[in-house]
């Protein structure tokens, strides 16, 4: 019994699912919101690297490596909104950030 | 054989992680869940000959990411138990979601539209391949101009990070180096003409 394609496509299934049920049962914890997006971003590179492996093309590879670079600044930039939203705030609850709500 | 007991156990590893990520009580608790998973999943990215991906997950995103991410979680004063609320009111609609989810993707990926999925396994590379060597091929050639964007992308993340926390606190007292270097004697020194005592 070898491990194919699929082994790697199913979980990559059940990590992306398993961040979509944390975004909703936190959806007050904008922390854990963040790491769940993260979660997703990882199922996706597992997806690329196993397609990339099973075909042989190292261009599954090179996406990941840009999909990493993104997600890097996307994490800074999203913690740094955070930080800046606390200042202010003196609270990340998503129910307190509700100026914009008509 | 090895290789499947491998994935198995990492594969169950990072689930089970990924599971306590999204249901730990404390932040702090869940970035190290998090923390776990990522390096399982770089375990399984090494199975699958993605050598340079796999220590740059580890590198990158354990050692900066997840790091930031302990940092601010630290560094906040969260109160857990608001946070908590409606958890359990929101888990049955979250499972559902993410079961049926689950569900349809389970349904492409097993089914046979991947028709390259013909069980034909590929051939493993010589100990003398470099998986570094080859992806520095491809990007440093075809994909350059998508790694210069890159690089402008890393930048504005950074220009955009510390505009964002930097704060001017007009109590602090600091030094200035320019107006230090060009000060002039006549600045500082005032010579003062009295007459001695004696002379009276």
């Amino acid at each position: 019994m070898t491990v194919t394609l699929s082994h790697y496509l199913v979980l990559a299934a059940v990590l992306f699912s398993i961040s979509i049920a944390g975004i909703v049962i936190n959806r007050k914890n904008i922390i854990i919101l963040l790491m769940s997006i993260e979660l997703m971003l990882l199922s996706v590179n597992l997806n690329f690297i196993a397609f990339s492996h099973y075909l042989d093309d190292l261009a599954g590879q090179v996406f990941v490596f840009f999909i990493l670079t993104v997600a890097a600044a996307e994490a800074a930039i999203g913690l740094a909104i955070l930080v800046v939203l606390f200042r202010n705030k003196r609270s990340i609850n998503v129910e307190d950030i509700k100026e914009l709500k008509w | 054989m090895i290789e499947t007991v491998i994935f198995y156990v990492f594969a169950i590893a990072t689930v089970v992680s990924a599971c306590a990520v999204v249901t730990v009580k404390n932040p702090v608790h869940a970035v190290l869940f998090l923390v776990l998973t990522f390096f399982t999943s770089a375990i399984i990215w090494m199975t699958l000959e993605a050598e340079f991906l796999a220590i740059s997950l580890v590198l990158v995103y354990v050692g900066a990411v997840m790091v930031l991410f302990i940092f601010v979680v630290m560094m906040l004063d969260i109160n857990i138990a608001r946070m908590r609320e409606g958890f359990v009111r929101y888990l049955p609609l979250g499972l559902a979601v993410a079961f049926i989810m689950l569900l349809l993707m389970l349904n492409v990926v097993t089914s046979d539209v991947f028709v390259f999925d013909t069980g034909v396994e590929p051939v493993p590379k010589a100990a003398e391949y470099s998986n570094t060597k080859a992806l520095g091929g491809v990007l440093y050639t075809d994909y350059v101009f998508a790694f210069e964007i890159a690089a402008v992308i890393l930048l504005v993340a950074i220009i955009a990070a510390i505009s964002l926390t930097m704060r001017k606190r007009p109590q602090t007292k600091y030094q200035s180096p320019s107006a230090q270097i060009k000060v002039r004697k006549s600045d500082r020194l005032r010579v003062v003409k009295m007459p001695s005592s004696e002379e009276q």
